[in-house]
Order: structure tokens, then C-alpha cells, then sequence
């Protein structure tokens, strides 16, 4: 069976968050007219309280650039890019270059910042050009990497990939488990368990009052205790507060003082309204109200899901906990 | 193909993007960082439509039309989204309305009032002006909303950007400062990159962000107390088919005889029309490109009426300087004239002269102080006022010009040909410079004058004309990412044109950085079509055959090294230009 057919029938997903077939985009790639295309693995792994990558990096390398060959060869892309994060880049560099050998497989050192994990801004980085987001369409797949069809995929698409290919994979995913638990780290666990259930089975189920922002540490949504009766859904994160000891208030700032340090400046929403949400959320009173408009603006209006993922964490926290 | 907005059914084009095709069917989206000069960026998020089937809003300047697509652009939804979206623009915006280039006309005010937006929603994030000069421009980055047209526009004129790019691109003069909320526009500290003052930036901001140094106080100063000086004027070509926008009158009407009206009532003492001198300027430029093509000299000869193309040519390529024509520009030919011959003439000191010019652009400012165009001296043009500013100044004094009755510019130098007018449109020099080379060349004079070939305001032209058994390869550049693709010609092939017009801005003269606001394509086409329709009810079209060329060709006894003492130039390398924060 080919591996296309096979990543339908597993129903893979984009495991970076966004959550798009993984079959659509290979096929889309591999039917794209031309004799260039590249294949690019992002390890950009910019949310903060997301480390399992970096996990499976460390873990399963060989995996890894088996699952950009594997990915290479089926939309016929005769160079590849893994794509990381600085300090993954300056952690495993030797040992990739080691297992790539000679393959045509480019490691490339990422500048900086949580915007370079925008697949479009990825691009624009390894181009060597400003690491802002680009209008879509065209999209990657048709027009990416020096204007040829590429395919972008997360780390744990293509580690997967690679798995379903060996007949491995067992509707895993990897999740990453951080904050006021008992056992944090990295657990590879069924794709289809709720939150709840993740969280008991890894022995993290607190026992005092709590809530959790799941799909991201900066972007991902405050979820309740009595919410978690559902799937993860976002980036593989799950970051549990304690209710009695967390400031939401403070919690939002931290948040919006990471998006305004990440956010690249190129639309309205993003530059300006984080900014004004940073005043709003120093300020007294707390203005919800105003807080809210800019939030619905964020995940109506913004040029690229960084808006979206700051309405996601603020808009929620705002909402459920303020 | 049809497509549904905001429910009714409207043709469109392949290809367009929602927001072009619902302009063009006379539906107005709001959109601030969108003008159609220029790439499309999206950043400003103010059109944001929603389109049947599509889960979020999308950019209408952003998103192509496909065939049914139905498209609501005006909802509760969409409107609260515009309205928090603009407040957010305005926290950025210090607002100066009454001094601004916008007089108050701007696309911030319109929509605020649409979207019952609260100017003051935020408080200022730069309360204070900000202010950054270099050359005749002022950015004032206070009332900057990071739209980035100047950007993308300036990498057009200094930059790498091409005529035939459609991509945005940031590597002009202008660029992009500091990342996230810091970011700033910022002109460059590269030594190898300057502004060419052409202004194109100040009428592409939305938000009057830039402008230009203004002279009107100074003149007026001097109209109201003018310490025993006699006051002159002149007035570009392209100034009678504009200025009349500033006072309601429909696009491209020409409106030379109450511009000469409104002048007089201000107070000056002689009013003098830069058309005589363009005719003067056609004449000394066909002599010299048939001197260039009889004696073997460098080929091809470029065009010298545009400043900022001249400070393009000094600062990027000082190596391209003897293809310029020695030919004055108009505004410096005629002031030359002005504190020479006619004040020799009149029994005037010169240095009691001061001499004004209005012209379509920022670049003439410096134009007119470079060293090297000093007669005995003196500066050709004491100040220059961009169209802009000489309809403020009449404001300013309650003169209406639309209300003036119309009178003629004063002798000498008053009486043009159609030739000297079209000077205003790009192709007019060409056009006008063959005309009269075909009567240097033959003898005689062209039975049907019309070089349709020239004309129009498309961004480059190319047309081989035969003059007398001369065959001439012409090029007519207008906008530097034209100019500069004529420039890669000729590094492919140094013979590939003998005659290159160039003119910075788009449309030439009439599209100038000193034109009034707003100025798109349809604009500059009314614009140009004022000139050619005064060029074409002129009885004389025939530059050489201006009683008032003839006349200073006779008060200077033809002699050549007074010709060329007055009304000839040259050119030196230059430097960077200083920023002054």
C-alpha cells in the first residue's frame, strides 16, 4: 500500500497543532506540478510548556530523518530542511548530521522566536528574509520554499509517518504535562483519550481545585475541571494550576508579555491590540469589556493564527476566569 | 464572471481580488494600507470581508474572486471588527488635522465617522511629534500607522524593486525598523541607499504621516511685507491641469487663466508660465541630441527636467552623468532668464528679485539650491511651492481660484506652446523634443505632430521613431522601477535606446509628490488628458515656434556661450543626504 494511502487510513494529523490531514498535504505536494519541492520539518517548538519534539528528538533521531526520507521520496522533493529551534540545534546538530550522512537533508538553526513555527514564516526565515507571516493562498504546497510546492511538517507528523510506514503506529501522540502535578514530562498516550483520563492514567490528576490551559502554553485555552471530558485539541500540551494559588490576572499578563515580546508587528490586530491588552490587563479597573472586543478582533481579523492563539488563551481566561 | 456582493450580482474579472472587483463596481471596503499603485500587504485589516462558506473573515484586498463567490462587506459583525480595529489605529495616530497634507480628508476620519469610531478610545502611544527630515522630507512617526506603503513605495524608487515585480519588497531608502509594537519606519543608515526626494512616499501614506518642508509661510510672509522685492512666479505645466482639485474642480480641467488670476490677487508682481521655458528646454534639448547623434557623443542622451531622477542618476549612478542632457530644467532655465536677462532688461538688481516657482514636486526644492545651478551667484528660484502649498496659500488669503476670472501670464515669458505643456504628462518631452528635432533634422515642420506612440501612462514605452532617415530607439521610463529596468537594458546593451526620458514619479509630473491628494491611476489619466487637450487647442504645438522662445533666443544674439552660460548645466557625484532626528 503506499504511504499516502496509509497516513489516510491511520488518519493522521498534523500534530502541530492545527491539526490538517497529514495525507492532504502530502498528495497536494506530490500532485503539484514541477521537478522542485522541498520537504521541511519544523522543530520550531516556540509554545512555551511544549517539549515533546525535543523529546523525541532525543529519543528516536533515526526516526525522525527516516520520516523526511520516507516524506521526501513520496512527493518527490530532492532536498529536505529540518528546521529547529536554536537551542535543539545546538543540542543535537552532531548526532542528526551523523544519521543523515549524505542524504540531501539540511539543518538549519532557527533565528529566534515563537513566529518562525508559522509554517509561512518559517519559510521566510530559511530564506533568509524578515520572519513575517505570508498571504495565503497560494499555500506551501503550492508556492513555499523559493516559490516551489513544499511540504511542512511538524517533527511529530513525520515521526509518525514514519511509524505508520513500519505498520508501528498505535493512534498515539505525544503529550507534554507541566505545572502544579505530581509527575510531569513527556507521555506518548492514545490519540483519542480525554484530558481527564490522560491525566489520571500519567498520575497527574490533582487533588486540590484546578484548571488547565491545554494546546499550548501561551495559546492553548483555560479548560475547567469539569471541562476536560474531551480530547486534546491544539499544540500536545496540558499545564495544570492550582486554583487557589494562581493569579488568572497575572497569568494573562505573562501570557501577553510573551505574545507582545514574539509578535512580529505586521497586522493591526497583533501589534496593536496586544499591546493594548497588555495596558488593559495593568491597568485598574481591569476594562473586560475593552479586553473582549480586542480579543474577538484578534481571532476574526489577524493576518496569521498567532491572533487566533492569543484570542484562544486570553479570550478563555478571560471568559472562565475573570 | 459574476460574483454576489452584499447581494447583488456584479461582474468581475478573472483574477481580481475582492476588493478590486467590489471598487469597481463602486462598492467601497474600507482599506487603509491598500492603494492600487501599489503590492498587496493586508496588514491593516480593515477590509475584512465575509465571504459564503469561508468560517473567518478575510482579507478583500488579500482574497481573489472565484466564479459565484458571495461576499457580504457590510454587517454588525464586520463593523464592530472595523470599528475595534480602527480605534486601535487611531492609539497610534497623533492627530494634527488641520496641519496635515490630508486637510482633513483622510481615510481614518471618513471610516471613524462611519464606524461612530471614538477617536480617543486609547490613549496616544507617541502623544509627543516625532519628527525625522532628510532632504525636502519630513516623517513625522508619530502619526505613522505601519501600513507600510512608503516602504514598498520606496523600494520602487531606490530600491531594488521592479517595474515588473509584483512582491512586496523593503529594501528602498524607507525600511522597516525593529520588530513587533517597536516597529518603526526608519529612514536607512546604509551609506549606499538616499532618498531621491520625489515625495512618492508622502502621497502614498494614508495617514499624513509624511509630508514636505513647506514654503507657504515664507511667501506669504514676503506677499504681506516684501521689503522693496519684486515678487515673481512661475508656474509648472502640470500645475493648471491639478490645482483646481483643491477647489472642487473636476479632475484634468485646466484652469491656466484663473492660476494666473488667483497669483496676480495674491500679490505678485510678474506671473510667469514654466510652459515658455519647457518649450525653451524642448528646443536646447533637440539641438543637443542631434549634435549627440551627428558627432559620435555619448549615447543615449537622458532626459534632465526631473530632479529626483537627476539625484537618482548623481547618487546611485554618477557614472550614467554625461548621458544627461546639459539642458536646464524649465524651473531653473526660466529662473536663470528671470535674474539675467529680464532683470537686466528692467532695470532690476537681481539680488532684489525673489523668484518663486509652484511646481508639481518635492525634489524641485533641492533643484533649485544645488551649487552647481547658481546664475552669477544667485539661486534660480528663491522658494518652491509644491501645488499643494500654493492652494493652501491661497486659502490661507480667501483667494477661491475656482471663483477667479481668468487673465494671461505676463510677458515675456507668459506665451507657451503645446509643446511646453505636455512637459506635464510622461512622454510630453519625448513628444515634444521630436517634433522640433524633425525641424532641425528636415527643415521642416511635421504636417500631423501627434506621437500617439509616447503617450499614455502605462510605467514604460518603447518606440523607434525615423527622423529624416534618422532612426531614433526610444525609451519613456515614469517611476523609478521603470526607469531602472531601462537602466539593466542598457547594461545588457549600452546601444540599445538614443534617447531615454525618465521622470520619477508615476504618470510624470502630474502624479508628483507634490501634487494634491488622492492620486491613483484614473487620476493621473485626467490629469494627463487636461494637457494634452490644452496642447491640442493650442494654434502653435511647435516649441521652436514660440514668439516668446524666438524673442529670448534673440535677446541672447544666438549666441551660443551665452545660450549655454544661461540655460545649460551640469551634474556632480553626491552623497548621502542627512537625516536630521
Amino acid at each position: 500500500m503506499e504511504i499516502i494511502e496509509k497516513l489516510k487510513q491511520a488518519n493522521l494529523r498534523g500534530r502541530g497543532g492545527a491539526g490538517f490531514p497529514a495525507w492532504q498535504k502530502w498528495q497536494m505536494v506530490k500532485d503539484a506540478p514541477g521537478e522542485t519541492k522541498y520537504v521541511v520539518c519544523n522543530v520550531s517548538e516556540g509554545e512555551p510548556a511544549v517539549a515533546k519534539d525535543g523529546h523525541i528528538l532525543e529519543k528516536w533521531p533515526d526516526i525522525v530523518i527516516e520520516g523526511i526520507k520516507l516524506a521526501m521520496e513520496e512527493v518527490g522533493a530532492k532536498k529536505g530542511y529540518l528546521y529547529l529551534r536554536h537551542d535543539y540545534f545546538d543540542k543535537f546538530k552532531n548526532a542528526l548530521a551523523e544519521i543523515i550522512g549524505a542524504r540531501a537533508i539540511k539543518i538549519i538553526r532557527e533565528p529566534g522566536g515563537y513566529l518562525g513555527g508559522e509554517e509561512t514564516a518559517l519559510l521566510d526565515s530559511i530564506e533568509g528574509k524578515a520572519v513575517e507571516p505570508r498571504i495565503k493562498p497560494p499555500f506551501p504546497p503550492q508556492e513555499g520554499l523559493f516559490g516551489y510546492p513544499t511540504l511542512i511538517n511538524n517533527l511529530e507528523t513525520l515521526y509518525f509517518a514514519a511509524r505508520i510506514a513500519r505498520g508501528e503506529y498505535k493512534n498515539t501522540r505525544f503529550y507534554t504535562i507541566a505545572g502544579d502535578c505530581a509527575c510531569p514530562g513527556v507521555f506518548e498516550r492514545g490519540e483519542s483519550l480525554t484530558i481527564k483520563e490522560i491525566l489520571g492514567k500519567t498520575g497527574n490528576w490533582p487533588k486540590d481545585e484546578f484548571f488547565v490551559q491545554a494546546g499550548g502554553g501561551a495559546s492553548g485555552t483555560i479548560m475547567l475541571s469539569d471541562e476536560l471530558e474531551v480530547p486534546l485539541s491544539g499544540a500536545g500540551s496540558i499545564v495544570i494550576y492550582n486554583k487557589a494559588k494562581t493569579d488568572p490576572r497575572q497569568l494573562g499578563l505573562k501570557w501577553i508579555n510573551f505574545f507582545i515580546n514574539e509578535n512580529c508587528g505586521k497586522c493591526v490586530p497583533c501589534r496593536e491590540g496586544v499591546y493594548r491588552l497588555r495596558e488593559i490587563f495593568s491597568g485598574e479597573p481591569l476594562d473586560i469589556a475593552r479586553a473582549q472586543s480586542i480579543v474577538k478582533l484578534l481571532a476574526a481579523a489577524s493576518f496569521c493564527p498567532f491572533g487566533k492563539g492569543v484570542a484562544n488563551s486570553i479570550g478563555s481566561l478571560s471568559e472562565k476566569l475573570l | 464572471m459574476k460574483i454576489t456582493i452584499d447581494n447583488r450580482e456584479v461582474e468581475a474579472r478573472e483574477g481580481q481580488t475582492i476588493l478590486e472587483a467590489a471598487r469597481e463596481n463602486g462598492i467601497e471596503i474600507p482599506a487603509l494600507c491598500y492603494h492600487p499603485d501599489l503590492c498587496v500587504k493586508a496588514n491593516c485589516r480593515m477590509c475584512v470581508v465575509e465571504i459564503e462558506g469561508v468560517a473567518a473573515p478575510q482579507a478583500a484586498c488579500a482574497t481573489k474572486i472565484k466564479e459565484g463567490t458571495k461576499v457580504v462587506t457590510q454587517s454588525e459583525n464586520l463593523t464592530a471588527l472595523r470599528k475595534t480595529n480602527l480605534e486601535l489605529l487611531l492609539g497610534q495616530h497623533r492627530r494634527n488635522c488641520p496641519q496635515c497634507v490630508w486637510q482633513g480628508k483622510c481615510a481614518l476620519l471618513k471610516y471613524a465617522a462611519e464606524l461612530k469610531a471614538d477617536l480617543n478610545a486609547h490613549l496616544l502611544r507617541n502623544p509627543e511629534p516625532e519628527i525625522i527630515k532628510f532632504g525636502p522630507i519630513i516623517l513625522d512617526r508619530s502619526k505613522c500607522i505601519n501600513c507600510r506603503n512608503c516602504v514598498d513605495m520606496c523600494s520602487r524608487q531606490t530600491g531594488s524593486k521592479r517595474g515588473n515585480e509584483d512582491e512586496c519588497k523593503s529594501d528602498g531608502f524607507l525600511e522597516l525598523e525593529g520588530r513587533g509594537y517597536e516597529s518603526r519606519i526608519s529612514p536607512s543608515s546604509d551609506e549606499k541607499k538616499d532618498c531621491i526626494y520625489c515625495a512618492q512616499c508622502v502621497v502614498h501614506c494614508p495617514v499624513g504621516a509624511l509630508d514636505v518642508e513647506s514654503a507657504v509661510e515664507a511667501v506669504d510672509a514676503l506677499l504681506k511685507d516684501r521689503k522693496g522685492k519684486t515678487l515673481v512666479v512661475q508656474f509648472a505645466p502640470s500645475i493648471r491641469a491639478s490645482i483646481g482639485e483643491m477647489f472642487g474642480i473636476p479632475h484634468g480641467q485646466v484652469v491656466t487663466g484663473q492660476l494666473v488670476a488667483s497669483l496676480k490677487k495674491l500679490g505678485f508682481d510678474k506671473v510667469f508660465d514654466t510652459n515658455m521655458a519647457a518649450d525653451l528646454t524642448t528646443v536646447e534639448e533637440a539641438k543637443e541630441l542631434v549634435q549627440r547623434v551627428k558627432e559620435n557623443k555619448p549615447l543615449p542622451m537622458f532626459t534632465s527636467c526631473c530632479p529626483a531622477w537627476i539625484r537618482y542618476v548623481e547618487f546611485f549612478r554618477p557614472d550614467l552623468i554625461p548621458h544627461i542632457t546639459t539642458v536646464k530644467s524649465p524651473q531653473n532655465m526660466l529662473g536663470s532668464l528671470i535674474k539675467t536677462r529680464w532683470a537686466e532688461n528692467n532695470n532690476i538688481n537681481p539680488e532684489d528679485i525673489v523668484s518663486v516657482s509652484v511646481m508639481p514636486c518635492a525634489a524641485k526644492k533641492y533643484d533649485a539650491f544645488k551649487p552647481e545651478e547658481k546664475i552669477n551667484g544667485l539661486a534660480p528660484a528663491d522658494f518652491v511651492l509644491t501645488t499643494r502649498e500654493l492652494g493652501r496659500l491661497l486659502q490661507k488669503n480667501r483667494i477661491d481660484l475656482k471663483a477667479m476670472l481668468e487673465e494671461i501670464a505676463d510677458d515675456p515669458f507668459g506665451v507657451y506652446t503645446g509643446a511646453g505643456t505636455i512637459f506635464g504628462a510622461t512622454g510630453g518631452v519625448t513628444e515634444a523634443a521630436a517634433r522640433t528635432a524633425h525641424w532641425l533634422i528636415t527643415g521642416k515642420n511635421l504636417e500631423k505632430v501627434d506621437f500617439e506612440g509616447v503617450r499614455g501612462i502605462v510605467g514604460l514605452k518603447k518606440a523607434e521613431i525615423e527622423i529624416g532617415g534618422v532612426k531614433l530607439k526610444i525609451a519613456v521610463a515614469n517611476g523609478m522601477e521603470n526607469a531602472k529596468m531601462v537602466l539593466d537594458d542598457l547594461a545588457k546593451d549600452p546601444k540599445a535606446y538614443d534617447y531615454v526620458e525618465v521622470m520619477a514619479c508615476p504618470g510624470g509630473c502630474i502624479g508628483g509628490g507634490g501634487q494634491p491628494l488622492p492620486v491613483n491611476d484614473e487620476i493621473r489619466k485626467k490629469r494627463a488628458q487636461g494637457l494634452y487637450s490644452d496642447d491640442a487647442a493650442k494654434t502653435i504645438r511647435l516649441a521652436h515656434e514660440s514668439p516668446a522662445v524666438k524673442a529670448v533666443y534673440d535677446d541672447l544674439q544666438n549666441d551660443e556661450h551665452k545660450i549655454h552660460e544661461i540655460l545649460h548645466t551640469h551634474y556632480a557625484q553626491k552623497g548621502k543626504s542627512e537625516i536630521i532626528k
